[in-house]
């Protein structure tokens, strides 16, 4: 929990979401700039893995900029089946987001796909499931996540 | 983007290594010197491929317990305008507008996260002051069946 976390793990946590150093000794950077030796930054980080505040280090990739395509759908689907049904969705790779939410429809997944022939297979094996639901692409973006301040 | 850059994404995707030449491993991989693989990432980002080269968090563990995805009624012709307000809420992660549905009429949706439930309601509140946009719903997230990011 967030409790867990003293100023420098939060400094480290703030940091590397946005300023990551693309440099052969990355850690040892990010504890020069902080104060602290490169032990101690890889140390914290781990620890920050282990309870899960930092859940990777990597590349966040632009599905519109691989050459895929993404869409969200809402499915409607009775109480009694959603978790045999997200079980099922969830079975495609290309489904990265997938929630209950409240409403008429309650199941709420994102597809990202390579390729647009992908996207629209995935969405025709959806629908053989014989549940309702909405295509809803997007039109515009306005804002994509991009730095949690801690 | 090659077929080497497309390795080097499927090596890195999932997170490099917490030691302290997390990039060497990657190089000898690939067949390629370290300062080659800095470089693609780089390249990688200046074309939008990558979006950014960091650290995914988890929410959850942060205490940030609620999701709450709030759609909203905008009329078409104020769509751009209400989107830049709402995409400059800091508890906004994520703004969009996506094509409305017979059975949907909202179409555009904030991504709010906050500790508390009241939080987020009071933040969609806000954004509703803000932009003078009554007609909206807030969908929490009652169950996260999953969540990673894109990968290829």
């Amino acid at each position: 929990m967030i409790e867990a976390l003293d100023p420098i793990d939060r400094q480290l946590v703030n940091t590397i979401q946005l300023d990551f150093p693309l440099n052969p000794y990355p850690f040892r950077i990010l504890g020069d700039r902080i104060g602290i030796s490169e032990e101690e930054v890889i140390d914290r980080l781990k620890k920050l893995t282990d309870i899960g505040v930092v859940r990777k280090i990597g590349p966040i990739l632009s599905t519109t900029a691989i050459g895929g395509s993404s869409t969200l759908i809402a499915m409607q689907v009775p109480e009694y089946e959603v978790d045999r049904v997200a079980a099922r969705i969830n079975e495609f790779g290309e489904v990265s987001h997938n929630y209950l939410r409240p409403g008429k429809y309650n199941l709420w997944f994102t597809v990202s796909a390579r390729k647009k022939e992908r996207l629209h297979e995935i969405i025709s094996e959806i629908s053989e499931l014989g549940y309702p639901f909405l295509n809803l692409p997007v039109n515009r973006l306005f804002k994509i996540g991009v730095k949690f301040e801690v | 983007m090659d077929d080497l850059d497309l390795r080097l994404i499927k090596l890195t995707q999932d997170g490099i290594e917490l030691v302290p030449e997390p990039f060497k491993k990657i190089a000898r991989e690939l067949n390629i010197s370290e300062e080659e693989v800095i470089n693609r990432i780089n390249t990688l980002i200046e074309h939008g491929i990558v979006r950014r080269f960091g650290a995914s968090i988890g929410h959850r563990a942060l205490g940030i317990l609620f999701n709450a995805m709030c759609v909203w009624n905008v009329p078409d012709h104020r769509v751009e305008e209400v989107g830049a307000i709402m995409a400059g809420f800091d508890e906004v992660s994520h703004c969009y507008e996506r094509l409305r549905s017979p059975d949907w009429e909202y179409n555009l949706y904030a991504m709010v996260h906050a500790r508390t439930r009241e939080e987020c309601e009071r933040i969609a509140h806000e954004i509703s002051l803000a932009t003078g946009i009554s007609d909206y719903t807030i969908l929490f997230s009652e169950k996260e069946f999953k969540k990673t990011g894109v990968r290829i």
